[in-house]
């Protein structure tokens, strides 16, 4: 047998119009950490769902204790010991810990011919891999009573719970405070003093270092090298993500802020752990960063402004003069303007061509005879669109859907663009989107500040924030922390805001 | 496969035959039946043909706009009905001896087809509308509802009676023939108007393009500016009116109507839909297409008339045909992993 429990090899996966792998390959040690780096869209994610199963291989070998496998779904993974813990949770909130984390496999007893549930053993057995971790919660308790970063806990308790030889963690730190990422160490190490390997996905640098056996690096959907952790730098890791000098990362700023223009005031939500008293203001021309761990509600926030949520109180003044925003129509004619977090799912229509996609928000501007639509000044702006934005698509009348997400994302900023908004509000312009991508999409952001737009930009990568804003409000827990600019921006100081109210 | 001919590469003959498929199999089918039956291809069968489609057409139409959007409207078909009884009550001839509202003129029968288009549209359509955009309830389950109370309405118009002694006007209209050419049915000839209008508004407005964006994607939609409640209300209403212009085609198509007219023709009209191209989840579906599903079932029907198929094992056919065509639809949109 050899010494690894895992080796990937050569694996390609393409999706319609881009190719996610193209020939990674991946080793992995019994008790060790083994990282896997790269920017978003780099296909770290791609990789590990071909390993889980979710998605199918186009090629390439997964060698698993020694013999080349075929993992055809995640139920089958489990049964093989590979355990995933992924980014986006999947929780069945109404039901217990333990249903939760004994899903699909319960505990069975036998009356006879006739298989049970044993409920007694799966609610025993749960606590006490609870109390073993040191976690204070009740099997008993409802998944939905939890907050994200303990049902990210649960989640880990359930790979741990499979017996799985293999872990996989999708970024798990993402919503935890201090505290509880000491603690997920504390457990990895446990399983990998057990022999389990772990592969731990996270942009973290400082996180990899410190937990890591081995780091593995991958761009554009390529493997570029494998390092032992020891003696790697951040800056080393860096330009091997990016595969470029670090100042390239972010345009040269362009644009300069005028006056205060866009002003939010009081705005609490009407569920109760969402935002609450939320006040700012952002002048023309600026680029304006909103900060921020997953839950602390600065989506649910914007998407108040927009009118796409209820509030219980708050207003929206621009230039001087009050807005009044029940729905997204009314803001969209008031010049505001929102690019949804989660682009497939609000986003794009995806089986619509791109001309239908940019036209979508602007159709009544665009008429002839008052009810016919100007299909030619439609296909102007779309025609400009896709040059003005280099978009890259064989034609506009493609569906969207077929384009890469970078493309799709421009797609969709040409919609708003049609619209000449004065507010564009962006919530994770570029997640999911390449390093190339990226960098178009900050040009375009600063080149709309500079013709005197107001922006506002969600992330939860700060140093994009860093990299592009003027200033950058720091939310937490549903409420605005502060507000940081000059020599302040840095990671430290919002690390330190976003974790305010968090124990 | 449709996408390598687009792109100008090498004509493709297997992929040419996948996406016609349909056509083929119709135009095949057909001359089979004709040389089994030369009168399959006689002048009065082909406007038998054209006649049946006209009707059906028009509720297909009426429903695909829901459809589009992502609802449904199992009411179709009773309020199809109770167009029907409505026009033929107010159709009746002064001499008839059951009419039902017996000391009143025979009104314009134009005029009864707009009051009564007019009318579905301000009161069912309306209400329908209002159920699944602002109460939020399932269109399966809502427009099912429906179903049953408009059933119920035509029941208590018709006190359960048939209603015959429609005016010649009306009936000799619907056995006519556009300007006396044998081929074209003057029913033939409203269908072909009202799927130009269709397609003039699914094509050329906003109304249309925005429909298209509610299918597609009803969030993303919504956060583009559009009023999905609005455009929902708005669908509902322009397929009620179409449904009471069914009923008015179909009442004088028929010569005479009842409570049970109409019974059950949503189905219909949403096989056929689907099976032209209007797809279960949403967002696609042309006025072209939706003639095609039609035709290929009322195609389909006659074809096993005339080859003396058992009425039951008719039934057998049509449903497996519905279910093999939806699945068919339903593998384009399975994700491929």
């Amino acid at each position: 047998m050899s010494e690894y429990i895992l080796e990937m090899k050569d694996i390609c996966k393409s999706f319609p119009g881009v190719k996610a792998l193209d020939h990674v390959s991946l080793q992995l040690k019994p008790g060790h950490v083994h990282s896997l780096m790269g920017e978003n869209g780099a296909g770290k994610s791609t990789l590990m769902k071909c390993l889980f199963g979710i998605y199918k291989k186009d090629e390439g070998q997964i060698i698993y204790n020694g013999e080349e496998v075929t993992i055809t779904d995640p139920f089958d993974a489990l049964n093989k010991g590979i355990a995933m813990v992924h980014q986006e949770l999947m929780p069945i909130r109404e039901r217990s810990i333990a249903e939760n984390i004994y899903c699909g496999r319960y505990p069975t007893k036998s009356y006879g011919p006739v298989k049970v549930i044993d409920h007694k053993k799966m609610y025993e057995d749960t606590q006490k891999l609870l109390d073993d971790l040191g976690l204070n919660f009740k099997a008993t308790d409802k998944l939905g009573t939890l907050s994200t970063s303990q049902m990210q806990l649960v989640e880990i308790c359930k790979a741990i719970s499979a017996n799985a030889k293999i872990i996989i963690l999708d970024e798990p730190t993402s919503s935890l405070t201090q505290k509880e990422v000491d603690k997920l160490f504390e457990i990895v190490k446990q399983l990998t003093s057990r022999g389990c390997g772990v592969i731990y996905i996270s942009h973290k640098m400082d996180e990899i270092l410190k937990i890591s056996d081995e780091v593995t690096i991958m761009r554009d959907g390529q493997y570029i090298g494998t390092w032992p952790a020891k003696g790697l730098t951040t800056d080393f890791i860096i330009a091997k993500e990016v595969g470029r000098e670090l100042t390239d990362l972010y345009p040269p700023k362009v644009n300069t802020p005028g006056e205060t223009v866009f002003e939010v005031k009081d705005f609490t939500s009407i569920l109760d752990n969402s935002f609450k008293d939320c006040s700012f203001s952002v002048k023309r021309g600026e680029i304006y960063g909103v900060a921020g761990l997953v839950g602390a509600q600065r989506t649910e926030l914007m998407e108040a402004i927009y009118g796409l949520r209820g509030k219980v109180s708050g207003t929206v003044t621009f230039d001087g003069k009050q807005l009044d925003i029940k729905c997204p129509e009314d803001a969209i004619k008031n010049g505001i303007a929102l690019i949804t977090e989660d682009r497939r799912a609000r986003g794009i229509f995806g089986v619509l061509s791109i001309t239908d996609n940019v036209a979508v928000a602007s159709l009544n501007d665009y008429l002839k005879y008052r009810i016919m639509l100007d299909h030619k000044a439609i296909n102007e702006v779309v025609d400009r669109s896709i040059g003005e934005l280099s978009i890259k698509t064989p034609s506009p009348k493609e569906q969207i859907k077929n384009l890469s997400g970078g493309n799709q994302q421009k797609v969709i900023i040409s919609r708003w663009l049609a619209k000449e908004p004065d507010v564009l509000i962006m919530d994770e312009p570029t997640r999911g989107i390449d390093v190339g991508a990226k960098y178009e999409i900050y040009s375009i952001i600063g080149r709309l500040a500079k013709e005197g737009k107001t922006i506002i930009v969600v992330s939860s990568e700060m140093p994009e924030l860093i990299g592009i804003c003027d200033r950058i409000m720091v939310m937490c827990e549903g409420r605005i922390t502060g507000v940081v600019e000059g020599k302040d921006m840095n990671q430290e100081k919002i690390m330190e805001l976003s974790t305010k109210f968090r124990s | 496969m449709s996408e390598k001919t687009k792109n100008g590469k090498k004509f493709d003959i297997a992929s040419f035959l996948v996406n016609n498929a349909l056509i083929i199999l119709i135009i095949a089918s057909a001359i089979f039946v004709g040389l089994q039956n030369p009168r399959f291809f006689s002048m009065a069968n082909i406007k038998n043909l054209l006649a049946n489609t006209s009707v059906r057409m028009v509720i297909a139409l009426g429903i695909s706009g829901v459809l589009i959007m992502r609802n449904n409207d199992l009411s179709a078909g009773r309020q199809v009905g109770l167009a029907g009884c409505i026009c033929a009550t107010l159709l009746q001839r002064m001499d008839y001896s059951g009419k039902v509202y017996p000391n009143m003129e025979p009104m314009n029968m134009w005029l009864v087809c707009i009051l009564v288009m007019i009318g579905f549209a301000l009161t069912i359509g309306l209400i329908n509308g209002l159920v699944v955009s602002k109460l939020h309830v399932p269109a399966f389950i809502g427009s099912y509802g429906m179903q049953t109370i408009v059933y119920g309405i035509a029941l208590i118009y018709t006190g359960a009676q048939p209603i015959g002694g429609l005016i010649p006007e009306y009936t000799n209209w619907a056995a006519g023939s556009f300007l006396n050419i044998q081929l074209i049915p003057n029913l033939a000839v409203v269908t072909a108007v009202v799927m130009v209008v269709m397609w003039f508004l699914y094509n050329h407005t906003p109304y249309g393009k925005k429909m298209y964006a509610i299918g597609g994607n009803p969030d993303a939609a919504e956060v583009s500016g559009i009023n999905t409640t609005r455009m929902t209300i708005a669908s509902y209403m322009i397929a009620a009116s179409l449904f009471a212009l069914a009923g008015f085609m179909l009442g004088a198509k028929a010569g005479g109507t009842s409570s049970n007219l109409a019974n059950g023709y949503e189905l219909f009209a949403i096989a056929g839909c689907t099976i032209g191209g209007v797809s279960v989840n949403g967002g696609t579906g042309k006025v072209s297409g939706i003639l095609m599903g039609v035709l290929v079932f009322e195609i389909l029907k006659i074809e096993m008339t005339f080859l003396g198929i058992d009425t039951a094992w008719t039934y057998i056919v049509q449903g497996i045909v519905i279910v093999v065509a939806i699945a068919l639809d339903i593998r384009k949109y399975i994700a491929k992993r």
